[in-house]
């Protein structure tokens, strides 16, 4: 008898959950989707995670321009190249991020940015 | 009154030495350790009783478990499934090293340079490496954005090559900033409570509300270098 009944509310329970880990699911793809444009975290949690993007972008560029100026012998030029280099880059991460291409400095056109929606939807 | 920079001193347990390399065992040491030791535990006492109906203990590991999982599903797609025990591991070390960071006396390593750059660094490489082994000399398409116009690759590529360069350095210093600042914020906060006499309930509060804020950061800067990392796996598998 108990044997008959336990599979019934385990199918049940499989069903119920499953109901409630699509709703769920559909939530938590709703929150990344906002995620990906920066808008869950605070204001100054994005603006330092922009300023990081930013700095760090310039720390390579310095950093290579130091090191190729320390080889060659070239001083101040290579430095003073990848500073602009960097700094662009930093400007292209910080454009990245703030344009919904995901938290990271991503690589993708917008068509990807919608495909990758698409592989989103698809999981 | 201590410094409050002093949380953040590492001082050596057992002195080792191999050649000219100090490889002390340090409290920094013992608290990834105590950190290594506690997930397993966590994990592998929480699933001892593999309940068809989980109990709590066992809900909240089968909870930080399906949440990472669903991170890199939405991230990367099923392809990433390969990836989850590592993405698994790099969530649970950061969060409950900044959450052991949280209780009163301990140390954050998260909050030294040294580990998060390791960490990042052990993303970053495997990415690369990840990257070539799926695509082989098609992974230097990823320095050239597409539609680029051919004149303008001499001066696209090292831009991207430097933004491409820079990830370990910002995954790095999020986490690191993060937290240092927010552990040494505590500390004067706190270094207020004493000098002020009765006033000094008025920094008590803000103490308390700053600790809460503090554990709310610890657990999204986990999300966050975790959610980069399935981002940068999914770069290195797609791409464009």
């Amino acid at each position: 008898m108990a044997e008959g009944r336990k599979p019934a509310s385990l199918e049940d329970l499989d069903k119920r959950l499953r109901a409630a880990r699509s709703h769920q699911g559909g939530n938590a793809k709703g929150e990344l989707g906002e995620g990906d444009q920066g808008s869950t975290q605070s204001g100054l949690g994005a603006a330092l995670r922009i300023g990081v993007d930013l700095v760090a972008a310039i720390i390579v560029g310095v950093g290579i321009g130091f090191l190729l100026d320390l080889w060659l012998d070239t001083k101040p030029w290579f430095l003073i190249l990848f500073f602009l280099l960097g700094a662009a880059a930093g400007m292209l991460n910080v454009f990245r991020v703030a344009s919904g291409y995901g938290l990271a400095a991503g690589y993708k056109k917008p068509e990807d940015g919608a495909q990758k929606d698409g592989v989103k939807d698809k999981s | 009154m201590a410094s409050p920079l002093e949380q953040f001193e590492i001082h050596p347990i057992v002195p080792l030495r191999l050649g000219e390399i100090d490889i002390s065992f340090t409290n920094s040491s013992l608290y990834m350790v105590l950190t290594v030791v506690l997930t397993a535990g966590f994990v592998l006492l929480g699933m001892r009783q593999r309940a068809i109906v989980p109990g709590r203990f066992q809900a909240a590991v089968e909870l930080s478990y399906e949440f990472v999982a669903n991170l890199l599903r939405d991230t990367v797609g099923n392809e990433g499934r390969k990836y989850f025990p590592f993405v698994f591991t790099i969530f649970m070390f950061v969060l409950f090293g900044n959450l052991l960071g949280m209780t009163p006396y301990s140390f954050t390593f998260t909050s030294h340079i040294v580990v998060t750059f390791a960490l990042a660094l052990v993303v970053f490489i495997g990415v690369t490496i990840l990257g070539f082994a799926k695509h082989g000399f098609h992974f230097f398409s990823f320095f050239v954005p597409p539609g680029t116009p051919l004149p303008m690759w001499p001066l696209l590529i090292p831009i991207e090559v430097i933004s491409y360069l820079s990830r370990p350095i910002s995954l790095s210093v999020r986490l690191f900033a993060n937290m240092l600042a927010g552990h040494t914020l505590l500390k004067v906060i706190a270094g207020f409570i004493g000098v002020l006499g009765v006033a000094g309930v008025l920094p008590f509060a803000f103490v308390v509300v700053l600790t809460g804020l503090e554990i709310l950061i610890a657990g999204l800067q986990a999300y966050v270098f975790t959610i980069l990392t399935c981002l940068y796996i999914n770069d290195a598998l797609h791409l464009h």
